[in-house]
């Protein structure tokens, strides 16, 4: 299968951002066949896409709490039909945020326990690599992402947490670079330095730091791109 | 008969409340010592009938913990008038 076969879908709501980055990464670095799907596109399902995109922003304006109006959109429903048959979905950052309120994924992220927008490049731990996330990556990789979020503090109740370590589905801790997951390398106070997590089934990842600008040489960091790399994998094996 | 929910969102006592205590040093600076705590919620008046859920009552309860706060860090409180 070549690239270029490979159906991925990117959401679009009013205030999201980091839209046409993962558009660039997915069709101009990797080949692939993406395109946007506005949040009032009058479609049925989301069958046709091999993966889906949830990218970061401000949607909405982040009004009531981050994510919480674009995850009962319509569009978001289809997102959950898709999500619960097994498709391969990931949100990044706001993304991420939508999935939590959405229900695809458990916990909640509350504000940086800086008080501040946190905007810098950090280190990723990856824990898991039996991920349509990260199966080009070698376990125990540090990987380079910039993050940019003011709530990216993740906090989950003992039986979340619970349920997530017995599913494997701490994807990725924030570590320092050479990677020990330390109270110094986390930066935004996220319970256990969490930065990324699946849901049960592992088909659907919300990730904190962005990939898309971490794709290219010319960004600083290519390790965002194993992300991608991973999912296009996976959907060439499946 | 259209009724008004006034509906209170507050972050749980034990969860950080960044904005109030950015309100709070903003009062300490501008003099106001005797300030001990602040903390910032979310006020919403919401204009309803009885609807699917039955009585305007359940249906503000339904709409204050699907939608308007979310039960891990809020809580909240309604008021019809």
């Amino acid at each position: 299968m070549n690239n270029k076969n490979i159906k991925a879908g990117i959401t679009v709501f009013p205030g999201s951002n980091c839209d046409a980055d993962v558009y660039r990464v997915l069709n101009a670095v990797f080949g692939v066949n993406a395109s946007f799907i506005w949040h009032k596109d009058k479609i049925k399902d989301l069958k046709k896409y091999d993966f889906i995109v949830i990218p970061g922003g401000f949607s909405y304006g982040d009004y009531l709490r981050s994510g919480a109006l674009a995850a009962r959109s319509p569009i978001m429903e289809l997102v959950k039909d898709y999500a619960v048959k097994g498709g391969i979905t990931l949100g990044i950052c706001n993304g991420f945020q939508i999935l939590l309120e959405a229900g695809l994924l458990g916990g909640v992220m509350l504000a940086n326990d800086s008080l501040k927008f946190e905007c810098k490049d950090v280190y990723l731990k990856t824990l898991n690599t039996d991920t349509p996330f990260t199966c080009a990556v070698k376990k125990n990789s540090v990987l380079k992402m910039p993050i940019a979020h003011h709530d990216g503090n993740y906090f989950a109740t003992g039986s979340i947490i619970g349920g997530l370590n017995k599913k494997n589905g701490i994807i990725f801790k924030y570590c320092d670079e050479k990677g020990q997951i330390t109270a110094g390398s986390n930066p935004n106070g996220s319970l256990h330095n969490i930065a990324g997590i699946s849901n049960e089934t592992g088909n659907v990842m919300g990730l904190m730091p962005h990939p898309e600008r971490s794709s290219e040489k010319i960004l600083g960091s290519e390790d965002g791109g194993w992300i991608f790399k991973s999912m296009i994998k996976y959907v060439k094996e499946k | 008969m259209t009724k008004k929910a006034f509906i209170k969102v507050m972050l749980k006592e034990e969860v950080l409340d960044p904005q109030g205590k950015a309100v709070l040093s903003v009062l300490k600076s501008s003099g106001y010592n005797n300030v001990k705590d602040v903390r910032v919620g979310k006020y919403i008046e919401i204009d309803m009938e009885d609807g699917k859920s039955g009585s305007l009552e359940n249906e503000a309860e339904e709409i204050s913990e699907k939608v308007l706060s979310n039960p891990l860090i809020e809580e909240f409180s309604i008021e019809i008038k």
